[in-house]
């Protein structure tokens, strides 16, 4: 699934990135933007967001949460998961990494804008928060009237 | 504890790619030593047991995974953190941990690996009688 987008990392990276240096030239030569929300890569916990046409599909990658810990909440399309995870290690141990995450988080992603968000669905299972927002049935064409 | 540094678990998987198609990610971990042993934590989310491997060989122990995540057909990528669902990690064992003797736990994500040291090298506490 995810597969193709790996691919761009590796193999086509090269030719991607001479392509954006072309449209930087033609565009000013700025780097291109990222999301505004978008955070460092590391950050806990990873998130992946997936659309089919009938619905939205979010993966928190959140190991080791206790699902009664997080809070997730929607606001039009703006979806928030905060919680907090609490590792703390026994005493009287000599500690050679600390690379996994303690503490609170909260990440916000902005979905689709065409979301339902009282039609939200969620489930964890083995450290993975899934999600599904349905999109709503009416989503007509939209019409521009010149004045 | 400190002339204990022989025992630090050292990495051997973090530069080369896992295999040939495309690279593995490396989970997070934590790992401490404790009096009886070696404690390791991996974050592994969406890996259950069935699609996790733990191997031992001769003094290399390798962490695999796949993570297993339910997606519908057309679906298409909007936004994505983890491009990949292997995860691969390994490290090097020294001889004075049993390697035959690794306790594995998963929940919720979160391997929890447990090596124990040869009884003969845990630290002795040593009574003292009062006459």
């Amino acid at each position: 699934m995810w597969g193709y987008l790996r691919s761009f990392d590796s193999d086509l990276l090269s030719q991607l990135e001479g392509m954006r240096q072309d449209m930087d030239a033609l565009f000013g030569g700025r780097p291109a933007p990222s999301g505004i929300r978008s955070v460092a890569s590391g950050t806990y916990p990873a998130i992946n967001v997936g659309a089919s046409p009938s619905r939205v599909d979010v993966y928190v990658f959140a190991a080791g949460v206790d699902p009664k810990s997080l809070e997730i909440s929607i606001q039009q399309n703006l979806l928030t998961i905060a919680g907090e995870r609490k590792d703390a290690l026994p005493d009287d141990i000599q500690l050679y990494r600390r690379e996994r995450f303690s503490g609170g988080f909260r990440r916000v992603i902005t979905l689709p804008e065409d979301v339902d968000p009282d039609k939200v669905q969620a489930d964890y299972r083995d450290g993975v928060l899934h999600l599904t927002v349905e999109r709503r049935e009416e989503v007509k064409p939209r019409r521009i009237e010149v004045k | 504890m400190n002339e204990k540094k022989s025992v630090q678990a050292r990495e051997s998987g973090e530069t080369q790619p896992a295999r040939g198609a495309g690279s593995a990610l490396l989970p997070p971990v934590d790992i401490y030593e404790d009096a009886t042993g070696i404690t390791l934590k991996a974050d592994l989310p969406g890996v259950s047991r069935e699609r996790l491997s733990v191997q031992v060989d001769q003094d290399t122990l390798v962490v695999e995974g796949e993570a297993a995540i339910e997606m519908p057909a057309d679906m298409e990528a909007l936004y994505a953190d983890l491009r990949t669902t292997q995860f691969r990690r390994s490290f090097t064992l020294s001889h004075e941990l049993q390697a035959d003797q690794i306790e594995a736990q998963m929940q919720d994500g979160v391997l929890t690996l447990r090596v124990p040291k040869r009884a003969e090298l845990q630290p002795r506490k040593i009574q003292i009688n009062v006459g």
